[in-house]
């Protein structure tokens, strides 16, 4: 009886320690993790959208803001293109065939036109759906359509060209975009007054 | 005590090199050491764990009920590995992500619980910490040995540099996964020859 209880006191001393521990310190990485993942899996897309795509002279990483849309908090990533902040980048997800497909759209305030997409993560399958996320002209063609509505691809009777042989794929990215505008849709006043203040 | 500290230490440089004396913690020696860079990372990581898991496990060793050791174990080891792992996240998140899933595979590595079982459990604080430290180099250095190898003779590059002309041909065969066994396979022979007697 004895051992009994020695060795659920040292068990449940050893888990409890550890556990303590082990929050402790997820609590003091988080910021500097989260900063890393931005870096590194958001970080080429938005770039891609931003700075290669439309010309942003700016690090669209560190200029980036939160906004609280319900009961979410979206990041919202600037780029600056000839001296004004009218880009944002934000991110999306959708169900593509693996499971999640995390999307990033970029838009311009001014027009509410879609200036590019990119997918960030995805667990589709290699050389069929990953495509979505190496083709450059799937994701192409969703640039300059206005950011509103629903996206649906052509075999749903909508407009997107969908991948041949990924059509859920293509759905899933299609669905992230629909996403996508109802987020813009919701943030948009908080958006123009953000941006209008970083303006000045 | 049999041996004297530094005897604990540098048997696990070479009388017992984990991958090719006691050979353990193959899985991820044959996954990771497509490149030097990788090779470091894992070593570090592992030494890590493997020292700190063997001090507490030594310390612990006269409250731990010897029914549940190895889940005891295995809580400490996963704690470390959890600990190196939010760590590498925070601040090396390249190499994060080229060790990927390698990482957390640690805590069911065999190296920490054997030594844990095998040594810690029955030996006093210095001297585990000793016995960790040392095979934690041991399996770094095998692990860059190897990374070595295949990095130069694959993609013809040692920790990034090219190391050979632009002629070369690089042996691509080496960095996928047949080529890792090959290695491992001539290391452990020259191992062998190296240390009959």
């Amino acid at each position: 009886m004895r051992e009994m209880v020695k060795m659920v006191v040292v068990l449940a001393v050893l888990c409890s320690v550890s556990g303590g521990l082990l929050a402790a310190l997820r609590d003091g990485t988080k910021d500097q993790i989260e900063n890393q993942q931005l870096e590194f899996v958001k970080g080429p897309a938005i770039r891609k959208i931003l700075v290669e795509g439309a010309g942003a002279t700016n690090d669209p990483i560190k200029d980036r803001f939160k906004i609280k849309i319900g009961e979410r908090e979206e990041s919202f990533f600037v780029g600056v293109v000839n001296g004004k902040p009218n880009l944002v980048t934000f991110e999306s997800a959708g169900k593509g065939f693996g499971g999640s497909i995390g999307l990033v759209v970029g838009v311009d305030v001014t027009t509410d036109k879609i200036a590019g997409v990119a997918v960030t993560t995805h667990s589709e399958t290699p050389g069929i759906g990953s495509r979505a996320q190496t083709d450059a002209k799937f994701t192409k063609q969703f640039v300059g359509l206005p950011l509103s509505g629903e996206f649906k691809v052509k075999s749903d009777g909508g407009q997107v060209d969908a991948l041949s042989g990924a059509t859920v794929t293509s759905r899933g990215v299609s669905g992230a975009v629909t996403m996508a505008a109802q987020i813009y849709q919701q943030a948009k006043p908080q958006l123009v007054e953000k941006l209008k203040a970083m303006n000045k | 005590m049999a041996k004297s500290i530094a005897q604990e230490f540098t048997k696990g440089l070479w009388a017992e090199i984990p991958p090719f004396r006691l050979v353990l913690g193959l899985c991820p020696i044959l996954a990771v050491t497509k490149s030097v860079e990788n090779g470091i990372g894992m070593g570090i990581a592992v030494t890590f764990v493997l020292t700190c898991s063997n001090i507490l496990v030594a310390m612990l060793r006269k409250v731990i009920p010897s029914k549940v050791r190895i889940a005891c174990f295995i809580i400490v080891i996963a704690t470390f590995v959890t600990v190196v792992e939010l760590l590498m996240q925070a601040y090396t998140y390249s190499l994060f992500m080229k060790l990927g899933i390698f990482i957390p595979l640690i805590v069911v590595n065999c190296i920490p619980l054997g030594r844990a079982e095998a040594f810690a459990y029955k030996n006093g604080v210095l001297a585990s910490a000793a016995d960790g430290l040392g095979l934690g180099i041991g399996y770094g250095l095998s692990l860059v040995a190897l990374s070595a190898l295949r990095e130069v003779f694959g993609v013809g590059t040692f920790f990034g540099h090219p190391v050979f002309g632009s002629s070369f041909q690089p042996f691509t065969f080496m960095v996928e996964a047949p080529g890792a066994f090959v290695c491992l396979g001539l290391m452990l022979c020259i191992m062998n020859v190296l240390g009959k007697k």
